[in-house]
């Protein structure tokens, strides 16, 4: 009885994703726009994707926030599942309460308090910014959004399967390899993936710690917006999008089983 | 104002009318039918049981009369009226739910007063209510307490006291026993049978345990893929079942397959795969017809030596023992190959016991003891 | 990673595990702000780096003593004293107070029409829903410059249906800010509410109908409640970044008053001026410790509970 969708719940749900995708539909449409301005449709046309190859600051900023987001990603998923394993499983040890404070204050932490920050740290042990300023900022950053995402999956993981591998003889390292990580693995990729794209996607941290010749992508699309609409913009965006929405298709076709969808989503939903 | 068992009986009074009536209601969800063109009538002051296995539509009627689902077809009246137009938050119905569903974030006072609180009631007369229920459900000084601070036990009995604060015509409980230990189960039964007949509500339950229906209830509906196979007093539907299905649903029971040879007054006789049996009444079977003898166990004699005089007698061997401490269980190997089984009272200690594993024994009972069942 | 006793060597191995990830955090996160700190008590300069006094370990005792007498709150005085820094924080608190208020009406309207819709839509609902979040923040916020132009979208609809004369100005205002912020944060103030919502257990409204409540009254006295640590959750999530948001007010705000965020980068890569950007910083964080910390003891607390 509860169940019965009203109209509420229609209009509510209809009207919230309309808005939730109609600037992107636009921004998808008008790429394909063959005239330059907004307020004319000159017709259909891949003129700004064409333009976009021959753009090759874009696609040097492009490849360099790949390679920032998969290295940045895969250490923070590392980092970020040992910590949240220390916080779910090992009871209370000295300097708990701080660990736990380091992990959840940057997912609500403005990002120009973390980018200046670093950035200092950085001037202050003369390390010269560029590549790996970066990489190392968008770790930090991320990690923590990791540790929350898999804490959420260790605090429900059912102990008695790793207590029965031990009960068979398994050691507790090899108990962890073989029988946790995989059955934690759809939220470890989940946290793997939250990093990656919120380190493809950062703005403000990228720009207070990059140096000359890691030029980010978000950063070359700022530095371009701040001058105007440009149709170029709106072909690269209309591909970051693209690439992104078949990639969480794939995800969520691939992770079939209800349950490990929910859990990617909705811990993400429990964190930023 | 007690209505002792024995004597309470507004069903077979053709004045009475009923408090519930269940006019051919079904219930399809989807291809499914839960309730098939059911009809039933509840009276006031009864204590009602909706007894059936899983999946029998039980659970289903229940909600339909708490307004949780309308019925696809058919009337539900209560009182003489159709109540289906009526949401459940207007009815004068109430249910204990099986979870128990206490809000989480109220206290135990909070909870209990809830239900009276939606009907603008006053404040002092809703805190006197409050105090009489949970004095009666045995719970003064937890006013204050929070649903998860309380045991298994105590959260039902604010359920309970929840429902029951409002007066409610009806009292609906969901397998209500179903989460309690076996102890804490049958000391609460008798709690609730005696807080039934205090005060002189019509409670129906619905229950997959046969024990607590025949215990609490004046009268049981056996269900069975949404229909009923029978309603009838508790020792009505023990000893005169209508079906193998109730007969095998409402206890043990041996069930011996056989055709129905003769029929005499007070002698009916019955030709089957272990020999000749005589039963006192053949019910609606005619002659000819297949029919089985049920017998319950504990109407079964087992002896040693034959019985003299017997009007139904069959040897066999002990295969099995089964020592419950106050009974013991035999199975019994018919020459046949047929299996029968046996319950004695323990009258003497184990040392003693006489009839022990791989026995020649005899089997017999009276002709009284069998029912005749032809379904 | 029982609680049995841990043997010597688990216990090596344990330490290990907690010590990679906390030298990381304390290196790269703790420093960090007390250099910040620091930096605030110091002096701008023309040199490399650009403020003075710079801190040499190998320059002995005295030079130690001389550089913390140089550090002062000259800094602190002047960002109270000069009123542009004082109303900036106050936009930016009224900004992120008054966008987590709407996000709260339209969020938790959207989160209750998914948490009522059949079952097995939900997964695909969730995924709609996070699917935008995925895209980039920059895409989306440079999106709704597409729109809100003065010969955008927007305007051009509402020319279309005759609703104006004359195409009003949207971009570089208020209004623009708010419509930015609110798009971009929906999901975080969605999702957590749906989760706590999707939660519920249903036998809980059937009995608050079963006693009395009809629909509007169940969801005030029973839904409401308990709904309310998804709420408390989701605006944290937002009002906190809110405050020090920057790209949003940037690209589609106007230039009379900055929020916080863009005042601190202004102050840094325009001015150049390092010390007092690390100023505006640490009075900041201030202002934010407490729904930090109020936040972070939530959170704790829901892990505890098993969540």
């Amino acid at each position: 009885m509860m169940r019965r969708t009203s109209w509420f719940s229609v209009t509510a749900i209809a009207l919230g994703l309309a808005f939730l995708y109609l600037p992107i539909a636009i921004l998808v449409i008008y790429s394909f726009n063959a005239s330059q301005l907004v307020t004319v449709w000159g017709g259909w046309s891949l003129r700004w994707y064409v333009e976009l190859l021959s753009d090759r600051a874009m696609l040097e900023a492009a490849f360099t926030s790949l390679v920032i987001a998969m290295l940045s990603a895969t250490i923070a998923t590392v980092l970020g599942t040992l910590a949240a394993i220390a916080l779910t499983r090992f009871g209370r040890f000295r300097g708990r309460l701080l660990f736990s404070g380091m992990t959840y204050a940057p997912l609500v932490m403005p990002e120009v308090i973390t980018g200046l920050s670093l950035l200092l740290l950085f001037v202050a042990v003369d390390w010269d910014r560029g590549f790996w300023t970066v990489t190392v900022a968008h770790t930090t950053l991320t990690m923590c959004f990791v540790t929350v995402v898999v804490q959420s999956r260790l605090v429900t993981f059912d102990m008695s399967l790793e207590e029965a591998a031990m009960d068979l003889g398994c050691p507790p390292l090899r108990t962890f390899l073989t029988v946790t990580l995989p059955l934690i693995a759809p939220a470890v990729a989940a946290g793997w993936m939250l990093a990656f794209t919120l380190s493809l996607d950062d703005l403000v941290i990228a720009s207070f710690t990059t140096g000359p010749g890691a030029t980010t992508l978000p950063i070359r699309i700022y530095s371009q917006v701040r001058l105007g609409v440009k149709p170029e913009i709106n072909a690269i965006c209309t591909i970051l999008i693209t690439v992104v929405a078949l990639g969480v298709i794939a995800a969520s076709l691939l992770t079939k089983r209800q349950r490990m969808q929910r859990e990617g989503m909705v811990a993400l939903g429990a964190v930023r | 104002m007690s209505n002792t068992k024995r004597d309470f009986a507004p069903w077979a009074d053709p004045a009475a009318r009923p408090l519930v009536r269940f006019d051919q209601v079904s219930k399809r969800f989807g291809a499914t039918t839960a309730v098939d063109r059911l009809s039933l009538d509840i009276y006031e002051r009864e204590f009602f049981a909706l007894l059936g296995p899983s999946g029998c539509g039980k659970t289903t009627l229940l909600r339909m009369l708490a307004g949780f689902e309308t019925p696809s077809e058919g009337r539900i009246l209560l009182n003489g009226d159709d109540i289906a137009s009526v949401p459940p938050y207007r009815r004068p119905v109430n249910m204990m739910f099986q979870a128990y569903a206490l809000f989480p974030h109220l206290t135990v006072e909070g909870n209990v007063a809830f239900g009276l609180r939606q009907d603008g009631i006053a404040r002092r007369e809703i805190d006197a209510r409050v105090n009489e229920m949970l004095a009666l459900v045995r719970l003064e000084g937890f006013e204050e307490r929070m649903p998860d601070q309380l045991s298994g036990g105590q959260r039902q009995r604010v359920a309970l006291a929840r429902a029951l604060v409002k007066r409610p015509k009806v009292l609906l409980l969901d397998e209500p026993l179903a989460a309690l230990d076996r102890k804490l189960r049958e000391g609460t039964r008798f709690e609730l049978m005696h807080l039934q007949e205090r005060l002189g509500l019509t409670f129906v339950i619905v229950t997959h345990d046969r024990e607590e229906a025949m215990v609490l209830a004046h009268r049981v509906a056996v269900m069975d893929h949404g229909r009923i196979a029978q309603v009838a007093t508790p020792a009505e539907i023990y000893e005169q079942p209508r079906s193998r299905f109730i007969a095998e649903f409402i206890g043990d029971v041996n069930l011996l397959e056989g055709a129905l040879a003769a029929v005499e007054p007070e002698r009916v006789t019955i030709e089957s795969v272990v020999g000749r049996l005589i039963a006192a009444d053949a019910g609606e079977a005619e002659v000819g017809a297949k029919v089985w003898l049920a017998v319950r166990p504990e109407k079964v004699r087992l002896s040693r030596e034959r019985p003299q005089a017997a009007d139904n007698c069959i040897g066999g061997q002990v295969s099995d023992i089964g020592y419950l401490g106050d009974v013991s269980i035999y199975h019994v190997r018919l020459r046949t190959g047929v299996m029968m089984k046996a319950t004695a009272a323990n009258l003497t200690r184990m040392v003693e016991r006489r009839i022990g594993w791989n026995d020649q024994v005899f089997l017999s009972w009276p002709r009284e003891a069998g029912m005749v069942l032809s379904q | 990673m029982t609680t049995a006793k841990p043997t010597p060597s688990r216990r090596g191995a344990q330490r290990l595990v907690i010590l990679i990830p906390y030298l990381w955090l304390l290196a790269f996160f703790l420093v960090p702000f007390l250099i910040v700190l620091k930096i605030s008590l110091s002096q701008t300069a023309i040199a490399q780096p650009p403020y003075t006094p710079v801190l040499d370990p190998a320059a002995g005792w005295a030079a130690l003593k001389d550089f913390f007498a140089e550090l002062s709150f000259a800094n602190y005085l002047s960002l109270a004293a000069d009123t542009l820094y004082l109303s900036s924080y106050l936009k930016s608190v009224q900004v992120a107070a008054f966008s987590t208020m709407i996000l709260l009406v339209i969020g938790y309207s959207l989160a209750y029409g998914m948490a009522r819709a059949p079952r097995r839509l939900q997964p695909l609902l969730v995924t709609l829903v996070v699917l935008p979040f995925w895209t980039s923040f920059l895409i989306r916020v440079y999106a709704w410059i597409n729109i809100l132009q003065r010969d955008g979208l927007l305007n051009q609809a509402l020319l279309a249906l005759r609703l104006i004369d004359e195409p009003p100005v949207w971009l570089a205002t208020d209004t623009a800010i708010y419509i930015g912020i609110v798009y971009s944060y929906l999901p975080f103030m969605v999702l957590p509410i749906y989760a706590a919502l999707e939660k519920l257990d249903e036998s809980l409204l059937e009995a608050a109908a079963d006693l009395g409540c009809p629909p509007w009254k169940t969801f005030w006295l029973v839904t409401l409640p308990l709904s309310l640590p998804g709420v408390f959750a989701g605006a944290l999530l937002c009002f906190i970044p809110i405050v020090g948001e920057f790209v949003i007010p940037d690209l589609l705000g106007g230039s009379e008053t900055l929020m916080i965020g863009q005042t601190l980068w202004t102050e840094f890569f325009s001015n150049r001026d390092w010390p007092i950007a690390s100023a505006v910083a640490v009075v900041l964080l201030i202002m934010l410790v407490v729904p930090i910390v109020l936040y972070q003891q939530f959170e704790a607390r829901q892990i505890e509970r098993g969540r």
